[in-house]
C-alpha cells in the first residue's frame, strides 16, 4: 500500500496520455524517455531546428503559478515539434474571476487544445485535469508533488556526463519538504539505480523520506567526499520566516556550497541546480561558474526531454504506441 | 398523535436498563409504554425476528448547513438521511451562516425543524459571538432559546483565557461545552495528516500534535472549571491516551470518534480524491488501533457522524483548495455495525448501542437514548446482519460527497420510528 505498483520493468513502449508524476514510471519508461530525448537533442544542434513531429497539433502552456524558465522551455519545444502554442497565466486566464480550474480546463479543450501543460501551486492539479480531460496533461510543476521534466532532464544530464546512473551516488541538498524538484528526483533516480541522499536541515527533510528508498542526512560535510553528483535546490526565502532555519546566513553556513566544500567533493563529481540559483546562499557564485557546474546543459536539455515528453505523451494518446 | 405501535419477537437491547433480551416494546401516544400495558386496539405490530429493536440513534455531531447554505443541506433533507441512517435526534453544529450565536438563530432552527423535520433536531450555540473566538456569544440566552450544548465546531477556540472564561460561563447553565480540537499554530494550513503521505503526495501537514495539544489544553482546563468538555470527532492516538489519564483521575472530560476516522487511512489520499478531505484528516494505521482500543476500553463514550455536505462544484476543485467535511448520516451505522461488531469485534452490540444512544443523551443531560417507560417513543429497528451497498445517488442528502460509494457493508437500520410515528424503513 506504500506506492503505486511501477509497470513491469520489462516494459518497453509508452502508453501513457498524460505525465503527471515519475513515481510510478518504470525503469523502461524512464529509459524511453530519455533515449527519445537524445534523439530529439540532435535537432537542436542542425541548421533547421525544427521537426514536424507536432505539426498541426495544440499546446497550451496553462501557468496558474509564475514561471518563465519551464514555460519558455516547453514553448519552445513545441516549437521545435511544429506545435501551435498558446500561453496563458493565471492572471490572464478566468481563474481570477473565479472560473474553476475544471472550467477552464474544459475550455482550452473544447478549443481541440491536444496537449495542456500544466503549472499550479497546488499538489495533485495536474492529476485533477489528466482524469477529467481527454487532451494530454503534462505536469510542469505542481505544488509540493512533482516536477517530472525537471527530473528527468537531469537525469539526461547525468547520464550524458557520467555514462550511467546506476550505482551513482546523487546527493539532493537544502529545501527537500517543499521541493517537487526533490521527489521526482529521487524517484527517477533511484528507480534507475542510484543512491540518492537527501541533505539538509531536519525542518525541511523530515525523516518520513528514508521511507522512500534514500537516505536523510543533515551533514552535508559528511556526505560531500562521496557524492558522483551534487544537486543544489533554491532556497526559498519565505521559508525563514516560518522558522524552517535562523538565517540564510546559518543556512549557508551548514549546506551551502562554498568553495571550501566544492574542494571536498570528488574531482569528477557533477554540480547541478534547477534554477534560479541564489549566488552565494546554496551555491557559491565561481563555483555555479565552475567546470563542473553543469547548470547550463541542464536548461539545453531540459529543450530536448520536453520535445521528448511532448511527443511521447501526443502519440499515446493519438493511440500509437512508441517502443 | 400516531397510533400506538408494537415490535415484537426483536433482540431487544436497552443500555440504559441492562436490558438485552427478545421481547416487546410498545409505544401509545409517542411514548415507551410500561412493560405488561395492555395493547391497544388498532396498534400496529411490528416484527423484529431476527431484528434488534434499540432506542431510536442520537448523532451529536451534524452539520444541517441551515440558515445560509442550504445547497449544501437543509434541515428538512439533513433528517431525511438521519431517519434513513437510523437516527432519531441529531444534534447540528452552529458554523452556519449566520452562526447560532443568537437566541434568534436558535429560535428559528427549533421552528423550522419543528415543521420539515421528520426527526428531533437539538441545537448547540456558538461559544463565542461569530464562532470567531474572541468575545463570549450570549450563553444565557441561547441556553434558554433551547440549545443543548456550546460549541464552536469548525473553529476552535485558541485564547486558553477565553476557553478557561466559556467554561466557567457555561458552567452556570449545566451545558456542555464541546470542541473541535485544532491548534491553528501548529495545523497551519495542513489539509492532510503529517505523515508518509503527506511527504509523497507533497500536501501540507496536519499533524495529530496539533489535535493532541488541544485535548491536553482541555483535560487541565476540565480539571480547572469542573465544565465537561466534550471532545469532537478524535482522530490522533495521543488524543485518546490523555483522555484516558484524564478520565482515570475523574476529570470531566470525554470524547467521541467518527466513521471515517476507522473506516480509513491515510493511504486514500493517494489519488487527491477531495471526498477523502475532511477536518480532523485520515490518519495513519496506528492512529486508526488507537482509536479501536479506545472505544474498545471505554475511553471513547460516543460515536458521531461530523456529517459535513458540501456541494459537489465546491469539492471537484484542487484539494488543496477543497472544502474539509463529507457525508456521514446514512452510512454511520453500518459502518460502525460493519466494522466495530463483524469485521474488527471491538464491542458487542449492546455497548455500541449505547455510544449511539445513552452515551450522548447523559452527556447533554436530556431524556432520550433509552427504552425507559415514559421516555419519547424513538426506535430504531437495526438488522446488523443485512449485506447492503452504499450508493450515493440514494442518499436523502442534497450532496454526494461521500468516500464510501459502492463499499460493501454489513449491517443497517430498517426501521426509524420517532415519538411512535415511522419516518423511514427500508
Amino acid at each position: 500500500m506504500q506506492s503505486a505498483q511501477p509497470n513491469s520493468d520489462s516494459e518497453t513502449s509508452w502508453g501513457r496520455k498524460d505525465l503527471v508524476e515519475l513515481q510510478s514510471l518504470s525503469a523502461a519508461e524512464l529509459n524511453l524517455v530519455l533515449q527519445t530525448a537524445a534523439a530529439f537533442k540532435t535537432v537542436g544542434t542542425r541548421h533547421i531546428k525544427k521537426v514536424p513531429a507536432l505539426r498541426g497539433k495544440t499546446l497550451v502552456n496553462f501557468f496558474v503559478e509564475p514561471s518563465t524558465r519551464t514555460r519558455v522551455s516547453f514553448e519552445l519545444a513545441a516549437a521545435r515539434l511544429s506545435a501551435d502554442v498558446i500561453n496563458m497565466s493565471a492572471s490572464a486566464s478566468s481563474l481570477t474571476k473565479g472560473e474553476t480550474l475544471k472550467d477552464t480546463a474544459r475550455n482550452l479543450e473544447a478549443l481541440h487544445a491536444d496537449v495542456i501543460v500544466l503549472r499550479h501551486s497546488s499538489a495533485g492539479a495536474a492529476q485533477f485535469l489528466a482524469e477529467r480531460l481527454e487532451s494530454s496533461v503534462v505536469n510542469a510543476g505542481d505544488g509540493a508533488h512533482e516536477h517530472p521534466t525537471q527530473a528527468l532532464l537531469d537525469a539526461f544530464t547525468i547520464h550524458e556526463k557520467k555514462g550511467r546512473i546506476e550505482g551513482l551516488h546523487v546527493g539532493i541538498v537544502g529545501d527537500i519538504l517543499f521541493s517537487r524538484v526533490a521527489r521526482s528526483n529521487l524517484f527517477a533516480l533511484t528507480r534507475l539505480g542510484a543512491q540518492v541522499t537527501l541533505v539538509g536541515p531536519s525542518t525541511l527533510v523530515p525523516r518520513e523520506f528514508e521511507r522512500l528508498g534514500v537516505k536523510v542526512s543533515h551533514d552535508l560535510d559528511a556526505v560531500l567526499p562521496e557524492l558522483d553528483v551534487i544537486n543544489l535546490l533554491r532556497v526559498q526565502h519565505e521559508r525563514q520566516s516560518r522558522s524552517y532555519f535562523p538565517s540564510l546566513g546559518e543556512f549557508t553556513s551548514l549546506f551551502g556550497l562554498t568553495k571550501a566544500r566544492a574542494a571536498r567533493l570528488r574531482e569528477d563529481c557533477l554540480i547541478m541546480h534547477p534554477g534560479p540559483i541564489n549566488r552565494g546562499v546554496e551555491i557559491d557564485s565561481d563555483v555555479a561558474d565552475s567546470g563542473r557546474s553543469v547548470i547550463l546543459d541542464q536548461v539545453t536539455n531540459g529543450l530536448a526531454v520536453r520535445m521528448a515528453v511532448l511527443y511521447l505523451c501526443n502519440a499515446a494518446r493519438s493511440g500509437e504506441t512508441i517502443s | 398523535m400516531s397510533a400506538p405501535i408494537l415490535f415484537i419477537n426483536g433482540r431487544v437491547i436497552d443500555p440504559a436498563n441492562n436490558r438485552d433480551a427478545v421481547g416487546d416494546v410498545l409505544v401509545v401516544d409517542g411514548v415507551v409504554a410500561p412493560a405488561g400495558a395492555g395493547v391497544p386496539s388498532g396498534t400496529e405490530v411490528v416484527d423484529c425476528s431476527g431484528k434488534v429493536v434499540a432506542p431510536g440513534l442520537i448523532d451529536l455531531h451534524v452539520h444541517l448547513r441551515e440558515p445560509g447554505q442550504s445547497a449544501k443541506e437543509t434541515i428538512a433533507s439533513g433528517a431525511k438521511a438521519a431517519a434513513a441512517g437510523g437516527f432519531t435526534t441529531v444534534v447540528c453544529m452552529p458554523n452556519t451562516s449566520p452562526s447560532l450565536d443568537s437566541a434568534s438563530v436558535v429560535t428559528w432552527i427549533l421552528e423550522k425543524a419543528r415543521a420539515e423535520a421528520c426527526i428531533n433536531v437539538l441545537p448547540t450555540g456558538a461559544l463565542t459571538k461569530g464562532i470567531a473566538g474572541e468575545e463570549l456569544a450570549p450563553i444565557g440566552a441561547l441556553k434558554k432559546a433551547g440549545v443543548v450544548a456550546l460549541t464552536d465546531d469548525g473553529r476552535c477556540i485558541q485564547n486558553h483565557e477565553l476557553m478557561r472564561r466559556a467554561l466557567e460561563y457555561a458552567k452556570m447553565f449545566g451545558l456542555v461545552v464541546m470542541d473541535h480540537c485544532q491548534d491553528y499554530s501548529l495545523v497551519g494550513k495542513g489539509v492532510m495528516h503529517e505523515g508518509y503521505w503527506s511527504t509523497v503526495l507533497g500536501l501540507a501537514g496536519w499533524p495529530a500534535a496539533g489535535e493532541e495539544l488541544i485535548v491536553q489544553r482541555n483535560a487541565t482546563l476540565a480539571e480547572l472549571t469542573g465544565t465537561p468538555i466534550h471532545c469532537q470527532h478524535l482522530s490522533a492516538a495521543g488524543s485518546v491516551r490523555i483522555l484516558k489519564e484524564a478520565r482515570s483521575r475523574g476529570v470531566p472530560l470525554s470524547g467521541e470518534v467518527c466513521p471515517h476516522h476507522i473506516a480509513l487511512t491515510d493511504g486514500a489520499l493517494r489519488g487527491y480524491d477531495t471526498n477523502f478531505k475532511m477536518n480532523p484528516p485520515l490518519r495513519s494505521e496506528e492512529h486508526v488501533e488507537a482509536l479501536l482500543a479506545g472505544i474498545a476500553d471505554g475511553t471513547i463514550t460516543v460515536l458521531a457522524s461530523d456529517h459535513a455536505p458540501h456541494c459537489g462544484y465546491e469539492k471537484e476543485v484542487e484539494f488543496d483548495q477543497a472544502p474539509f467535511g463529507i457525508l456521514g448520516l446514512e452510512t454511520e451505522l453500518g459502518l460502525f455495525l460493519d466494522i466495530l461488531i463483524h469485521k474488527r469485534g471491538v464491542v458487542d452490540l449492546p455497548k455500541l448501542i449505547s455510544l449511539l444512544t445513552i452515551n450522548p443523551a447523559r452527556l447533554l443531560g436530556i431524556n432520550r437514548g433509552t427504552l425507559s417507560e415514559g421516555a419519547p417513543g424513538d426506535v430504531t429497528v437495526i438488522d446488523p446482519s443485512l449485506e447492503w451497498t452504499v450508493d450515493r445517488e440514494a442518499s436523502f442528502s442534497l450532496s454526494r460527497n461521500t468516500p464510501f460509494h459502492g463499499w460493501e457493508l454489513k449491517g443497517r437500520a430498517v426501521r426509524t420510528v420517532v415519538a411512535g410515528k415511522t419516518v423511514w424503513k427500508l
